[in-house]
């Protein structure tokens, strides 16, 4: 077995050999040199960093929060920042917004790992499906794509959002539902270079079928590009539901959800900048965070495309 | 743009608000009900109601909001220009900064102006447009007090120069009326360079790409060989060459601002369809809301129609 090779050597020549020893020697070997190449590009590291942070928040919120984040006290609101125990001030109502930041941080979490679940996997299945069976069920798969795609995004979001009704497992329905159609179309022209070429056509001669053509041997190429894209397109998820957050129908009050907090201090903008602003710089952290890292993911998984 | 109108139907059925109740009100007995309700033609099979929607949206008919009584179409007509005035001076702003920005990105690539593009579009894509709106709104109008505040004009000012476009700004040249002309704009100015940032970000990113691709082409040599200047090579060749694809970004951006401005209106309180459409959402007015939607779908496609035809005009190879 190639772990007790491994113990002869290093581990770290383990991962950089030339003649890798067993199919998952091979996968380790590739993974290090992408996470090699990965690691020198400084800005996506500094992305990578900002999201584990976040992570690390979200899951540790009720210990590292001072205050209780739905806890009013009305004699102490609209606290300036660095103020006696609240650092970046309190709202309207005296709720501590360093905890209430926090605590949002998991809603954030919670909408983006939803959405990029449901939306590339809703996306995938379109796109391989239509690409691979081809004739009139590619056309009309692709045409619903179409009518998805002609819409405005957030119009459509604000639509299905208020069919629906407000909440945030709506907002999380809606932005996916407006989400997938880029998915698809990709898996769709990946799907399409992949369904004529040679080793598709070993598998059929072995006797493989439809489903499990696509499912073992064209998913696992269709993913890399669609994890770049989808890290791409979490900034845009964040906006999205924070967006909707700020109209009132994302997630519900008394919620701290980013979008709503800065919702909620608008009308004091003029005079207590801080409690509109703060969550603000939040949203803005993250998304650059995201947007860093897809940066350099991209450079790793799809070298033909990286112009920077 | 069947599909687009079906959705459209779809939704407005699927909204858990009974039409009917709200015309009635509460306390009608069932026979006003019953009579209310074969009105709107509900007891008709869908594809019928689905048929006669798509033949009122053909003849313009968008129905009554439910809110105001006033016909939806009349609304739009008096909201979209406010809209298309915001977006095509900010789509103006791309242009005009984000095109040269990206060529001078691409022709000295890795200088400080490349980095300092960079910095800008990945900034402008990570950041939230409401925020940025809040943020500058109480800079430059609560702190500095630079510019008009919220809404179109002052509130001395309106309805003083006679509609003609709708669009302020040309109304008050065409009526050379020069003092509402420089209130609007001071009211324009912030939401537009807000949206005209958002377009540059995307236009400058793209610029850039396409010119790289181009100056590392064959002909690009060949023309700097036969000792063209360096400035007639970037500027006439290399982007005469990405002219097309530059139309078809311009077309998108444009479009993105048509619709995406929603949240943008909401902020500064521009009266413009994005606001419209929100407020009719938050009010359950679904004529509203299936008019103004069809509406920006239509300008949509309309769009991405025009910049295939001058894709087709400028590039011979198309047709």
């Amino acid at each position: 077995m190639s772990h007790s090779d491994a113990t002869k050597q290093t581990l770290r020549e383990w991962l950089l050999t030339d003649t890798p020893q067993s199919r998952h020697q091979a996968r380790m070997v590739a993974l290090y040199q992408g996470w090699l190449s990965f690691s020198t590009n400084t800005m996506a590291m500094f992305g990578l960093g900002i999201l584990i942070c976040l992570g690390l928040v979200a899951l540790f919120a009720p210990l590292i929060s001072p205050h209780d984040p739905f806890a009013q006290e009305l004699g102490n609101r609209l606290q300036p920042l660095w103020s006696e125990g609240h650092v970046f001030g309190t709202d309207s109502l005296g709720r501590d917004i360093l905890s209430r930041l926090i605590y949002g941080s998991r809603i954030t979490l919670y909408i983006v790992a939803l959405v990029a679940l449901i939306a590339p996997v809703a996306g995938l299945l379109v796109g391989t499906v239509a690409g691979y069976s081809g004739g009139w069920l590619d056309v009309i798969l692709m045409r619903i794509t179409d009518i998805f795609l002609a819409f405005p995004r957030l119009v459509l979001a604000l639509a299905f959002v208020a069919a629906l009704g407000a909440g945030i497992e709506n907002a999380v329905l809606a932005i996916s539902l407006t989400a997938w159609p880029p998915y698809a179309r990709i898996a769709r022209a990946e799907t399409l270079t992949i369904r004529n070429s040679d080793y598709i056509s070993a598998v059929k001669l072995q006797g493989a079928g439809a489903t499990r053509i696509v499912t073992k041997h064209i998913w696992p190429l269709c993913i890399s590009s669609l994890i770049v894209r989808v890290t791409l397109d979490m900034a845009g998820i964040i906006l999205a539901a924070a967006g909707l957050g700020f109209l009132g129908l994302g997630a519900q009050p008394p919620s701290p959800e980013w979008g709503a907090m800065i919702s909620e201090g608008r009308r004091f903008i003029l005079d207590h900048w801080w409690v509109a602003t703060i969550p603000g710089l939040a949203i803005f952290t993250v998304s650059l965070a995201f947007n860093l890292l897809g940066d350099g993911l991209r450079d790793v998984l799809d070298p033909k495309d990286g112009g920077s | 743009m069947l599909g687009l109108l079906f959705i459209t139907f779809i939704i407005g059925r699927v909204m858990p608000v009974d039409p009917v109740l709200s015309i009635v009100g509460e306390s009608a007995s069932k026979e006003t009900y019953d009579a209310a309700y074969k009105a709107i033609g509900l007891d008709k099979p869908l594809i019928v109601q689905f048929a006669t929607y798509i033949w009122d949206v053909i003849t313009g008919d968008f129905g009554v909001s439910l809110l105001n009584a006033r016909p939806v179409a009349d609304d739009i007509k008096r909201v979209f220009p406010a809209t298309l005035e915001l977006a095509t001076l900010g789509t103006l702003i791309g242009v005009f900064v984000g095109v040269p920005l990206g060529v001078i990105a691409a022709v000295k690539r890795g200088s400080w102006i490349d980095q300092i593009a960079r910095v800008l579009a990945l900034v402008g894509y990570s950041m939230p447009i409401f925020w940025l709106g809040l943020v500058s709104l109480l800079v430059f109008y609560g702190i500095l007090g630079w510019v008009g505040g919220p809404g179109r004009v002052g509130i001395f000012y309106v309805d003083i120069v006679p509609e003609v476009t709708g669009m302020i700004l040309v109304d008050s040249i065409l009526d050379r009326n020069w003092e509402v002309f420089r209130d609007a704009l001071s009211h324009i100015i912030l939401p537009a360079l807000l949206l005209g940032y958002y377009s540059l970000a995307y236009i400058s990113r793209m610029t850039r790409s396409f010119m790289l691709e181009q100056l590392s082409s064959e002909y690009i040599t060949t023309a700097r060989v036969k000792g063209l200047s360096e400035r007639a090579v970037i500027w006439r060749h290399a982007l005469g060459n990405i002219k097309v694809q530059l139309i078809t970004v311009i077309a998108l951006s444009y479009a993105g601002l048509l619709e995406g401005s929603v949240l943008t209106e909401i902020i500064f309180a521009w009266p413009g369809i994005g606001s419209y459409i929100t407020t009719a959402l938050l009010s359950a007015d679904m004529n509203a809301v299936m008019g103004g939607t069809v509406v920006v779908g239509l300008v949509f496609v309309c769009l991405n129609i025009f910049s295939d035809l001058l894709y087709k005009y400028f590039d011979p190879r198309a047709k």
